[in-house]
């Protein structure tokens, strides 16, 4: 199994940083396309969750750790951070059903991440929020 | 990186993405319709070179999507079949008009 990490200001100007070390090394394990982009989107869902709301108003660090796995083929990315403690997974899922004027805003990208995903893990352990988003390609 | 490309012909406004809607970019998006929607009955959104979407830009999608019903049409064309799956899980494929 290779293990690549990556830890940065968890703020969104960062967000090209973290989708470039994801990207560049599902590239190299050649990771098919429709994947990596499903895991670009979760990716940066997480991500983004984590920059708006983990240490707000303050700014705080965001580790990212991406695990390649052979036999069979999986890809885990876990994202770790000191902030409030928060499980993204706890919202409901919104009603893709209704039309475009009854819609909101909100909920879309953790929904996309729970559909596209073949696992997605919260849990808060020693100060830290681990969330681990897991897809066999 | 997002590349907005605008056309206005008459009361039609095209506008060709390239690269990535996501949030970074989203809001680049968003001031660019804000300002040129304005006496816009057809709006296109061209998306035969945009290689990636997220649901930040999927929200300024939707938000274009409900000025442009109260006031004309918008449609959206090129869609790869990555995006369109994009579509089909958010049950985007269903709000948006796609040719």
């Amino acid at each position: 199994m290779k293990t690549y990490e990556l830890t940065i200001d968890a703020t969104v100007e960062n967000l090209p940083q973290v989708l470039a070390f994801l990207e560049e090394h599902l590239e190299e394990a050649d990771c098919p396309m429709k994947a990596q982009m499903q895991l670009s989107i979760a990716a940066e869902e997480i991500y983004v969750n984590i920059a708006h709301y983990a240490y707000a108003p303050e700014t705080g660090q965001a580790t990212v750790r991406l695990e390649l796995a052979d036999d069979p083929s999986t890809v885990c990315v876990t994202f770790l951070d000191r902030g409030v403690p928060f499980d993204p997974l706890a919202k409901p899922d919104p009603d893709i059903t209704l039309s475009a004027e009854e819609r909101g805003i909100g909920g879309l990208g953790i929904y996309m991440t729970k559909k596209s995903m073949d696992d997605v893990r919260y849990e808060y352990r020693d100060g830290q929020n681990i969330l681990t988003l897991v897809k066999r390609i | 990186m997002l590349n907005i490309d605008k056309k206005i012909n008459g009361n039609v406004l095209t506008v060709a993405l390239t690269g990535r809607l996501d949030t970074t970019t989203a809001p680049e998006l968003e001031a660019e319709l804000k300002e040129n929607l304005d006496g816009v009955t057809e709006l296109i959104i061209d998306m035969g070179t945009l290689e990636y979407i997220s649901s930040a830009g999927l929200r300024v999608l939707l938000s274009a999507q409900k000025i442009m019903s109260k006031q004309g049409a918008m449609t959206v064309t090129h869609v790869s079949e990555t995006i369109m799956e994009i579509f089909e899980v958010t049950g985007f494929s269903d709000i948006l008009t796609i040719v």
